[in-house]
């Protein structure tokens, strides 16, 4: 029992998100009936299944809820803001309740109450009755869920619409009708010409053609015969179902051709026998012999693709359905095809020392099936971003609203598909990225004016592939940063000298710094100067970068660089000493000699020329207080970070090495300039190095040592 | 850990560390290994020796003789890696400890054990669950939690200034 509670949680927490995201985009458009069904469903689902497991406070408060939409539903209430707030609200009182169930506290039911009957309060008079008479039924028969289920079926009709010659002169216009047919659902129409004269004999004011119709809809069949109730007596309508969704499917699959003509009656079944007899195509043979006409055979036709499409169609969205897996199964799979890759790494060192041209092949084969069966892992742990950011959309309506703001999120790319603890990881710094967008970018509506934009403010939220990283761009086109201002504020910081030269991107990059903050208001959202360092933080975890570009007066960018996985990562292997290191390959923009003549031209100054350029360089082997005596020619390992150049001198590098990236653990968790560790082909631990905090470390020592 | 926390008879590994004997909870202890390959962590304490490759897995390896104040271990044929899960601040991980060899599991009866003394065993009070008494020798038995609680471990860090002043001898 405890499992199915479990899983009716994780069903629930997934629709309670779906709700949000419907009552978000409602609000956007009211008259939406569709998404105003989406968010009626999802209240649905919840309260049904909260019933059945037992959850019968939820139930129970859904139900209230669940009672107002459907007035929404049935056009006796309409969608206004103050009933999207309260519903939000409900939300969020539904998912208080559901995490109450789990830690085994008690929701505040005093909130829930105060809910409804703000809801109910908005019920207009004449339903309020309707309200009242649905509270009685409070206690909810789990039947009713299970009953419900087929409603949502999708049927196929085959209709045949033969208005009168004389119907344009009642007024009516057939292909009006035939809109509204298709509004109705899945429709594939044929026109029949058969019975049109030839011209001598054409009557403009007469209707010549009719129509063969096969519609896939979920409505029933007096609906459509609702779209023809006035021509009804002016026209020949047959309507029949040829196909259901529960109807279990036969062996055959979609129907013949030449069964359908004679289902239609279009054919006898003698004449269909006599040509199957003729190994010709039977619609040619049906039209070459004219049994029957073209067009009817088309329409035939049509009416055999339409069907196996639907099948087709629903077919695959049973067999898209998704299997619910524990994420811990997914670490498991994902850690022993990480030892995997360990030993492929392993058999290909090996084979290539034993010259076998057997082994090789096989060594190579194993190579090319490990990693077809890595990135086939990978995508397993893959999310869509997109969950994520229908988050923030609820966030910047609220902190909008509450600052008194007019913003409005557009995201785009929210099918990209993230490793699921990146994805995890990004949440807090992209918070704090939007909140400072509404807090500090945005104006007020009133400013936006003065200065000639429009009232409303958009936050522009994108997530795009590049190569072997995301990039998450957040735009907005607040008021942008102020380079001087911003300037001015690192010196009065101390951060920068007054005389520093400093490219624009520079200057943008000292928000990111700990302790500074241009708000001059600290207001509860943001402004202690601990915004931005934190995001940094958070993205340096990830192995990402952050890049900031601002027009003053037209808006910022914030672009986050982002890796697909955490797991597996493409490194660079090099020794200093008996050790071994590995550079995130990323990062690493080329290798370069470092000769002691070359130092010693340096005056022993950890600079390098390279072609013409200046190069800082870091000696890890001093940094990592690693004995013995460094080789003659030594390797600087130049990386980009930032935008500026940094070398690492290391003894010898090896090459590119699959990196299964291994955790520290919790003991070396805060270590200095190790991000992680990995094992080689031999067994041996390497270690990862964590570059932007090597370069700051290095950077705040020789502050210390120079000043 | 006072003495009354152990109330019932229970089994321990004993291990040598130079001429000294001690005692681990055997519940606590997953698996003896040999001597392998360390590879040291930059600017981490003298103690930590390094993270070894357990099948697949980096662990982190204590030289525990640095640990409590003696030499550094020196590798041997009966060098070993006492793999033990302790517990810090909740949070379940495994651990190596480097000794020099590892001697038996043995029983003991709650009766042979004594409260350590509070002078003269030059140890933290807080690392020794007791004293062993076997034939006519101490045994220490050691509480590894306490041993590798996140406070001891908080040296990690503090510990990487010493390196720094190291790497300014070496260079």
């Amino acid at each position: 029992m405890m499992d199915h509670r479990e899983v009716f949680r994780e069903e629930a927490y997934e629709l309670l998100a779906e709700l949000e995201t419907s009552l978000l985009e409602l609000e956007e458009a009211p008259d939406n009936m569709e998404i105003i069904g989406r968010v009626f469903r999802a209240m649905h689902t919840i309260k049904g299944s909260g019933a059945m497991f037992g959850f019968d406070n939820i139930a129970k408060f859904t139900h209230e809820v669940e009672t107002i939409f459907d007035l929404v539903r049935n056009g006796r209430m309409s969608v206004t803001k103050e009933l999207i707030n309260q519903t939000l609200a409900s939300r969020d009182q539904i998912k208080a309740m559901l995490d109450a169930s789990s830690s085994g506290g008690q929701a505040d039911l005093q909130r829930g109450e105060e809910i409804i009957s703000s809801l109910r309060r908005l019920v207009p008079g004449d339903c309020a009755s309707g309200g009242q008479e649905a509270e009685k039924q409070a206690v909810i028969k789990k039947e009713e869920v299970t009953g419900e289920a087929g409603v949502d079926e999708a049927v196929t009709y085959r209709i045949r619409f033969k208005p009168e010659q004389a119907i344009f002169s009642h007024g009516t216009n057939p292909l009006l009708l035939l809109n509204e047919l298709r509004e109705l659902g899945d429709c594939s129409i044929t026109a029949q010409m058969d019975a049109i004269p030839m011209l001598q004999d054409y009557n403009p004011e007469l209707c010549y053609a009719y129509w063969d119709i096969v519609l896939t809809t979920k409505r029933d069949m007096n609906s459509i015969r609702d779209v023809f109730i006035f021509v009804e007596d002016d026209c020949e309508l047959k309507i029949e179902v040829i196909d259901k969704d529960s109807e279990p499917r036969e062996e055959t699959g979609v129907k013949k051709l030449g069964e359908i003509l004679v289902e239609r009656g279009d054919v006898s079944q003698a004449d269909i026998s006599r040509m199957l007899t003729l190994q010709k195509k039977i619609g040619e043979l049906l039209v070459d012999t004219g049994v029957v006409n073209r067009g009817r055979v088309e329409a035939a036709l049509m009416e055999q693709q339409h069907v196996r499409e639907v099948r087709e169609k629903r077919q695959s969205s049973e067999t898209a359905t998704s299997i619910r897996v524990p994420s811990e199964r997914l670490d498991s799979l994902v850690n022993l095809v990480g030892e995997l890759v360990t030993v492929q790494a392993h058999l290909t060192q090996t084979a290539s020392g034993k010259n076998d041209p057997g082994l090789t092949a096989i060594a190579e084969e194993v190579e090319r099936l490990t990693e077809a069966l890595r990135d086939n892992t990978m995508s397993l742990r893959m999310l869509q971003i997109g969950t994520t950011f229908s988050k923030f959309r609820r966030l910047v309506r609220d902190l909008s609203s509450e600052l008194g703001k007019e913003i409005e999120m557009i995201t785009e790319g929210a099918e990209t598909e993230l490793d699921k603890t990146v994805i995890e990881k990004l949440n807090d710094p992209l918070v704090h990225l939007i909140r400072n967008c509404i807090d500090h970018g945005i104006e007020n509506p009133e400013e936006r004016e003065t200065a000639g934009k429009q009232r409303c403010g958009t936050i522009h939220l994108s997530a795009v592939h590049s190569g072997a990283s995301v990039l998450i761009n957040i735009r907005d086109d607040g008021k942008g940063l102020d380079a001087g201002a911003l300037r001015q504020k690192g010196i009065e910081k101390g951060l920068i000298s007054p005389d520093q030269e400093m490219t624009e991107r520079e200057i943008f990059s000292l928000i990111l710094l700990p302790g500074f903050s241009t708000a001059k208001k600290v207001s509860n959202i943001s402004g202690r100067g601990v915004g931005m360092d934190v995001v940094k933080r958070a993205i340096d975890g990830l192995r990402g970068t952050i890049a900031i570009t601002s027009q003053k007066g037209i808006g910022t960018t914030i672009s986050l660089k982002l890796p697909l996985t955490l797991a597996i990562i493409e490194g660079l292997l090099v020794t200093i000493g008996d050790e071994y290191f590995v550079f995130p390959l990323s990062s690493v923009e080329e290798c370069v000699e470092l000769t002691q003549e070359d130092v010693s031209k340096a005056h022993g100054r950890h600079l390098a020329n390279l072609r013409g350029q200046i190069i800082p360089y870091i000696r890890l082997r001093e940094q990592f207080a690693v004995s013995g005596r460094a080789p003659f020619i030594e390797q600087i390992v130049i990386i980009g970070l930032d935008g500026q150049r940094v070398g690492f001198v290391v003894d010898n590098v090896i090459g590119e090495h699959q990196t299964v990236i291994k955790n520290l653990g919790r003991i070396y968790k805060d270590i200095d300039g190790i991000s992680g560790a990995t094992i080689l082909g031999d067994g041996d631990v390497a270690l990862i190095l964590d570059i932007p905090r090597l370069v700051r470390m290095k950077e705040e020592e020789e502050a210390l040592t120079t000043s | 850990m006072s003495i009354s926390g152990i109330t019932e008879t229970t089994q321990y590994l004993t291990f040598r560390l130079d001429e000294e004997v001690f005692a681990l909870d055997i519940s606590k202890v997953r698996e003896v290994l040999d001597f392998t390959t360390v590879t040291k962590v930059p600017r981490t304490p003298d103690f930590m020796r390094g993270v070894i490759n357990l099948r697949g897995n980096v662990v982190p390896v204590v030289d525990m003789r640095l640990k409590f104040g003696m030499t550094r271990t020196e590798k041997t044929v009966n060098t070993c890696i006492i793999i033990v899960e302790i517990s810090i601040e909740g949070e379940t991980t495994i651990l190596g400890a480097l000794a020099d060899s590892v001697q038996e599991v043995i029983d003991l009866e709650p009766q042979q054990i004594e409260p350590a003394p509070k002078i003269g065993t030059k140890m933290k009070m807080d690392f020794i669950r007791g004293m062993g008494k076997r034939d006519d020798h101490f045994i220490m038995i050691l509480d590894v939690d306490r041993v590798f609680s996140s406070d001891e471990l908080q040296m990690v860090q503090e510990g990487a200034g010493v390196s720094e002043d190291e790497a300014c001898v070496i260079s």
